[in-house]
C-alpha cells in the first residue's frame, strides 16, 4: 500500500470501501453512492483528506461505503460532530449524509445552527418521507394522510420543506436533485463541493420498500418535463415539452406562476431569469410543488464567510506561553 | 452612644490590634450591592498579606432579585489565617449586613460574641418588612450576644462623594467600598491594589472611579478615626508559613481551564477543541478558555449541550483533544453521546461542575450528586474513567491528569468538580513548568497492518488515526464491531468480547494511577472518614480535631473513583468503621459497599452547602471512643 496520493487520476470505483453495501435492493441510496463516489473522482478528491459523517437511519449507513475518513454517529448529531471535525482540522473536506428523520426531526437543530453558522460542509439530505430503517413510521417530510404503522389513518402533520428549512435556517447554498436522475446530481453536487460554507442539497430518493413511488408524480418518466423546472442561473425557468411553459412573477400576489408562451400574449420577456442569489426568488422555487413543476438544481448559491475561516482569522492573544498564563494579574513571592 | 450608629471622634483609639490566627467575614446584602466584588477584592487585599484563605461565594439563582427580598441576598465568606485553612470556615467572626434581609438571612452563622456590621439606612420600615422583621432587630435588644456596629454607611458614602458628581444611583452603589473600607481596616490590610483595580475598572468614567476610591478612603478613615474603642479593634491576622515560590489566588474554574491547558502541552497536542453551552455553574470555564487561542484553545459555543459534546468528539475524531463541560442537567444530556465516545474509544473530556438537582435544582447550589450519573449513567454497560477535585488548586493537577487518562487510555473521562470549587478561591503556589508532566500522544501513521481498534496490549487502547493521513482511511460508528478487523460485527460472541474488552480497559488505569494514600492518620485504626471532591477543607480539620482529642480516625480522599485504586479495598477493610460525608443521598458510600463489601456508613448533607467541621467532627465523635482508648466501642 502506497502512502501518498496516487498520481493516477482516481476512478469512482476508487472510492469505494470493501464492505458490502446492505441497503435493500432497488434503494435510491445507491444512486445516491453512485453519484458521490464519481463525484469524488472527477474533484480529484483525496481519500486520506475526505471525511464523511453521518447520523442514524439507512442513509446514515453511507460512510461505510467510501474509501476515505468516515464517522457513523448518534441519530441527528452529524452536523455537531462534522463541526467539531472542522473545528480540530479545517483542511479537511466533509460531507454530512443524513435523511429527513435525522436531519429535520431529531437533528432538526444541529441542521438550523449549522447552516446558520455556515459550516463548510457538504449536507447531502436524503429525503425519502418516511423512517426507513424503523420500518416505515412517517416521517416530518411525509405528507399529510401518509398512511404509517403510527399513523394507520393517516398522518394529520404538514409536512416540512426542507429546502424552505435550508433557506429560512440562513444557508447560503440550496440545491436539490433525484436520486436517479445522475447527470443533474453530480453537476449539484459538484457545486455544493465548490461552495466554501454550508451546502445543502436536498436528494428526493425512493424508499422502495416503504414508501415506493412517493416522487411519482414529478419523476417518472412521463411526466418529467412537465413537472420538473431544471433551475440555472442567470437562464429563464421554462421546462415542460419544448420548453414551452415558463414561470412568470405575478406582482400583485408576489408569487410566481405558470405560463405557457406563446398564450395570452405571454413572451420570453416575462419568463423570469432564475438568479441563484436571489434569496427570495430561491424561496418562491422551493416552494412550487405539484401539480406545477418542482424545482431541481441551485435554487440559492450566496457565498459569505465560512464559520472555521472566521474562527481562525480572528485574532489570538497572548504568546502561547503558559507561564505568562498562569501569572497574568496579581502575585506575589514568598 | 446611641444605638442606631456610630459616630468617629476626635480621640483616636490607640489600640494595638488584637492578634490572631484566623478570621471568618462575611459580607451579605442585595444581589445588586456588589457583594461578590467587594469579597473578591477583600481576597485579594488578603492573599497579598500571605494570609492562607479559602472563599465561598454564595449568591442567588436571580440575577437581580427583587431589592431587599431575602432570596435576593448575596453572600461571599472568606476563611483567613496565619495558620493552614482548608475551608470557608463554620463560624463568623465578622458579618457586614448591607440591610435587613441580609441580617436576618446570616446573622444565625455568626458565632455570640462575633461582630455584625449593619449599613443602618437600609433598615428602613420597607425594607425590614420585606425581610420579615416585625420590629427593627437593631432596638429590640434581639442581637445582644453580638457585637453591633450600626453605621449609616448609605449616609456616610454619601458624604463622601459630594461634589464628586455621581447621581443617586451611582452612589448607592458604590456603598460596598465603604464597608469594604472599613474591613480592610479592621484587619490591616492594604488598598492600593484594590484602588488601582478601581482606576483600571472604570477608566472609561473617572468620576465613577474617583468616587469608588473616595468612598473606600472614607471607609478606612472611619475605622481609624471612629471612637471605637472596646467595640472595633483592628485584628492582625499574619502571614501563614508557605514554600517558597510565586503564588497567586485561583478559583476551581480558572485551575481547571489553565490544566487543561496544561494538560494539552503535556500531551504535545496541537489543538483542544473546547466545546460549551452556556450553563450554571460551568459557564465560566468556557469563558475562561475563550481566547486562549495562542495556547492552541478553539472555544465552540453550541446551540446545545448535546452539540457541544458531539462537537469535541468529532475533534478528537480529527486528532484535537475534545472537550466538554456542563452541570448536572447538561450532562443528562449528553449521556447518549458518550456513549459514542466509548464505543468508538475516543478522547474526551467531560467536566461536570455539579450543582443541587434533580432536574433544574438549586442552580447556584452546590451538591455532589451526579456521581451515579458519571459512574453509572448511560445505556448499555458502558465504562469510563471519573476522578475528582478536592480543592480550588488540585482542580489544575485533575485537569491534566484527565488529559492524561483519557490520551493514554482513548477514553472518555469524567472530570467532577462543584458549584463550590468552581467559585471557590485560595492561595496557590504557581507550578515551575519543568516540574509539569509530559506524555506525548502518538498518532498512528503505518498503514502496515493497521486497523482502526488494533490495541496497545499494555494498555489495551486502541490506535488513534487522524483524517488526513494517507493510508489508514477507516470508518468508525456506535454500531459493535469486530475486536478483530474494527468493521461492524453484530456477532453475539465478538459482542461479549468487545463488552469485556471496554471494561477491562478502564478497570486497568488502575495499575497506572497511584494506590490510594491516607491523608491524615493512621493506615488503620478506628474510623476511616472517607470522602471525595470538595469535602476535602471539611473533612480534613474535622479528622485534625478528632486526631487532637485522641482519636483513632483517618482521613481517606479519593480523587479516583472509576477505577478506584487498586488497594482501596483492603485499607478500608482495615478500618473498623467507615464513614462517607457526601454532599448527596449517599452515592459514593454505595459504590464503595457494591465494590468491597464493607459496611461503609452512609452520612449526607443536601443543604446546597458546604459542610461544616462541626458537623463532621460530631459524626466522627459519635463513632469513636476518644480519649485515645481505641478499639472498636
Ligand atoms: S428501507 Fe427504504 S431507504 Fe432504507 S434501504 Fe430499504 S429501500 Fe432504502
Amino acid at each position: 500500500m502506497t502512502a501518498t496520493t496516487a498520481p493516477v487520476k482516481m476512478q469512482p470505483k476508487d472510492f469505494a470501501s470493501d464492505q458490502e453495501v446492505r441497503w435493500c435492493p432497488g434503494c435510491g441510496d445507491y444512486a445516491i453512492l453512485k453519484a458521490v463516489q464519481k463525484v469524488l473522482a472527477d474533484i480529484g478528491a483525496s481519500r486520506e483528506n475526505t471525511v464523511f459523517v453521518s447520523g442514524i437511519g439507512c442513509s446514515s449507513r453511507f460512510p461505510y461505503y467510501v474509501s476515505t475518513y468516515g464517522f457513523h454517529t448518534v441519530h441527528g448529531r452529524a452536523p455537531a460532530v462534522a463541526t467539531g471535525v472542522k473545528l480540530a482540522n479545517p483542511a479537511l473536506d466533509v460531507w454530512v449524509m443524513t435523511g429527513d428523520g435525522d436531519g429535520l426531526s431529531i437533528g432538526g437543530n444541529h441542521m438550523l445552527h449549522v447552516l446558520r453558522r455556515n459550516v463548510d460542509l457538504q449536507i447531502v439530505l436524503f429525503n425519502n418521507e418516511i423512517y426507513g430503517l424503523t420500518k416505515g413510521q412517517y416521517s416530518p417530510t411525509s405528507r399529510q394522510g401518509t398512511v404509517s404503522p403510527t399513523s394507520p389513518l393517516g398522518s394529520l402533520e404538514r409536512p416540512l420543506s426542507a429546502a424552505t428549512f435550508a433557506l429560512g435556517a440562513g444557508g447560503r447554498f440550496v440545491a436539490r436533485g433525484i436520486d436517479t436522475q445522475q447527470g443533474p446530481l453530480v453537476e449539484v453536487l459538484k457545486r455544493a463541493h465548490a461552495h466554501r460554507g454550508a451546502s445543502f442539497v436536498e436528494v428526493f430518493q425512493n424508499c422502495l420498500v416503504f414508501n415506493d413511488g412517493v416522487f411519482d408524480e414529478f419523476t417518472e418518466k412521463a411526466v418529467a418535463e412537465e413537472r420538473q423546472l431544471h433551475v440555472e442561473h442567470g437562464k429563464p425557468l421554462l421546462f415542460g415539452k419544448n420548453r414551452q411553459q415558463g414561470l412568470r412573477l405575478d406582482p400583485a400576489a408576489l408569487a410566481l406562476e405558470v405560463v405557457t408562451l406563446g398564450q395570452d400574449g405571454v413572451t420570453m420577456e416575462d419568463i423570469v431569469v432564475h438568479d441563484e442569489t436571489n434569496r427570495a426568488l430561491a424561496g418562491m422555487l422551493a416552494a412550487l410543488e405539484p401539480p406545477g413543476p418542482v424545482a431541481l438544481g441551485v435554487l440559492y448559491c450566496a457565498p459569505v464567510q465560512d464559520f472555521t475561516t472566521a474562527v481562525f482569522n480572528q485574532p489570538a492573544k497572548g504568546s502561547g506561553d503558559i507561564v505568562a498564563l498562569l501569572k497574568q494579574g496579581k502575585t506575589w513571592t514568598v | 452612644m446611641s444605638p442606631s450608629s456610630v459616630v468617629p471622634g476626635a480621640a483616636k483609639s490607640a489600640a494595638l490590634p488584637d492578634v490572631r490566627e484566623r478570621a471568618v467575614v462575611r459580607f451579605a446584602g442585595d444581589s445588586g450591592d456588589g457583594m461578590q466584588i467587594t469579597g473578591s477584592r477583600f481576597t485579594m487585599e488578603t492573599a497579598l498579606a500571605g494570609s492562607d484563605l479559602a472563599t465561598f461565594p454564595d449568591f442567588p439563582a436571580e440575577i437581580r432579585a427583587p431589592v431587599g427580598t431575602t432570596f435576593g441576598v448575596s453572600a461571599f465568606q472568606i476563611h483567613f489565617g496565619s495558620a493552614e485553612v482548608a475551608t470557608a470556615g463554620d463560624e463568623l467572626d465578622v458579618l457586614v449586613a448591607m440591610n435587613p434581609a441580609a441580617l436576618t438571612t446570616n446573622i444565625k452563622d455568626l458565632r455570640p460574641g462575633g461582630t455584625v456590621i449593619v449599613d443602618t439606612g437600609a433598615f428602613t420600615e420597607r425594607n425590614l418588612l420585606k425581610a420579615g422583621y416585625a420590629a427593627n432587630p437593631l432596638e429590640n435588644g434581639s442581637l445582644s450576644e453580638f457585637r453591633v456596629l450600626p453605621i449609616d454607611i448609605g449616609k456616610l458614602t454619601e458624604a463622601a462623594v459630594a461634589g464628586l458628581g455621581l447621581t443617586s444611583k451611582q452612589t448607592a452603589r458604590s456603598r460596598n467600598m465603604w464597608a469594604l473600607g472599613l474591613v480592610l481596616w479592621m484587619y490591616g490590610r492594604d488598598r492600593q491594589v484594590t484602588t488601582d483595580w478601581l482606576l483600571k475598572k472604570f477608566s472609561d468614567e473617572p468620576a465613577i472611579a474617583n468616587a469608588n476610591v473616595a468612598v473606600l478612603n472614607a471607609g478606612h478613615a472611619f475605622g481609624e478615626t471612629a471612637e471605637l474603642s472596646g467595640e472595633l479593634r483592628p485584628v492582625s491576622i499574619g502571614a501563614a508559613p508557605a514554600e517558597r515560590g510565586t503564588y497567586r489566588t485561583v478559583s476551581g474554574t480558572e485551575a481547571i481551564a489553565w490544566g487543561l491547558v496544561a494538560g494539552l502541552k503535556a500531551a504535545g497536542l496541537e489543538r483542544m477543541v473546547f466545546a460549551g453551552y452556556p450553563i450554571t455553574p460551568a459557564s465560566p470555564v468556557l469563558q475562561v478558555l475563550t481566547g486562549l487561542r495562542a495556547h492552541g484553545v478553539v472555544t465552540f459555543q453550541a446551540e446545545d449541550e448535546i452539540a457541544a459534546i458531539c462537537a469535541a468528539i468529532g475533534a478528537s475524531f480529527a486528532g484535537s483533544l475534545g472537550v466538554t463541560s456542563s452541570s448536572g442537567p447538561g450532562i443528562a444530556l449528553k449521556t447518549e453521546a458518550m456513549g459514542l465516545a466509548i464505543a468508538t474509544e475516543l478522547p474526551l473530556i467531560i467536566v461536570d461542575s455539579q450543582r443541587a438537582g434533580p432536574s433544574t435544582g438549586l442552580p447556584t447550589k452546590t451538591e455532589q450528586s451526579d456521581l451515579f450519573q458519571a459512574v453509572l449513567g448511560r445505556n448499555g454497560d458502558a465504562p469510563l474513567a471519573v476522578i475528582s477535585a478536592s480543592t480550588p488548586s488540585d482542580c489544575f493537577d485533575v485537569a491534566i491528569e484527565a488529559v492524561r487518562l483519557a490520551t493514554k487510555y482513548m477514553t472518555p473521562v469524567f472530570l467532577l468538580t462543584d458549584g463550590y470549587l468552581a467559585n471557590a478561591a485560595e492561595p496557590w503556589k504557581i507550578p515551575d513548568p519543568a516540574s509539569l508532566p509530559t506524555f506525548p500522544v502518538q498518532f498512528r501513521t503505518d498503514p502496515e497492518g493497521f486497523q482502526p481498534f488494533l490495541r496497545n496490549p499494555a494498555t489495551l487502547a486502541r490506535v488513534w488515526a487522524r483524517p488526513g493521513t494517507p493510508g489508514l482511511e477507516h470508518r468508525i460508528g456506535g454500531i459493535e464491531r469486530s475486536a478483530t478487523s474494527g468493521n461492524i460485527s453484530y456477532d453475539p460472541d465478538n459482542h461479549a468480547t468487545m463488552t469485556e474488552l471496554r471494561a477491562a480497559k478502564i478497570a486497568g488505569i488502575a495499575a497506572d494511577i497511584p494506590e490510594q494514600e491516607v491523608s491524615q492518620g493512621e493506615d488503620r485504626g478506628e474510623l476511616a472518614v472517607v470522602g471525595w471532591g470538595s469535602t476535602f477543607g471539611p473533612i480534613h480539620m474535622a479528622v485534625q480535631r478528632a486526631r487532637a482529642e485522641g482519636r483513632r480516625v483517618s482521613h481517606i480522599h479519593l480523587r479516583y473513583i472509576s477505577p478506584f485504586p487498586r488497594n482501596l479495598g483492603d485499607l478500608l477493610k482495615r478500618f473498623d468503621r467507615v464513614i462517607v460525608p457526601e454532599m448527596n443521598n449517599g452515592q459514593l458510600v454505595m459504590l464503595l459497599r457494591a465494590a468491597y463489601l464493607v459496611p461503609a456508613e452512609r452520612f449526607s448533607q443536601v443543604n446546597g452547602k458546604p459542610f461544616k467541621v462541626s458537623t463532621v467532627l460530631d459524626a466522627i465523635r459519635e463513632r469513636t471512643s476518644g480519649n485515645g482508648k481505641g478499639g472498636a466501642a
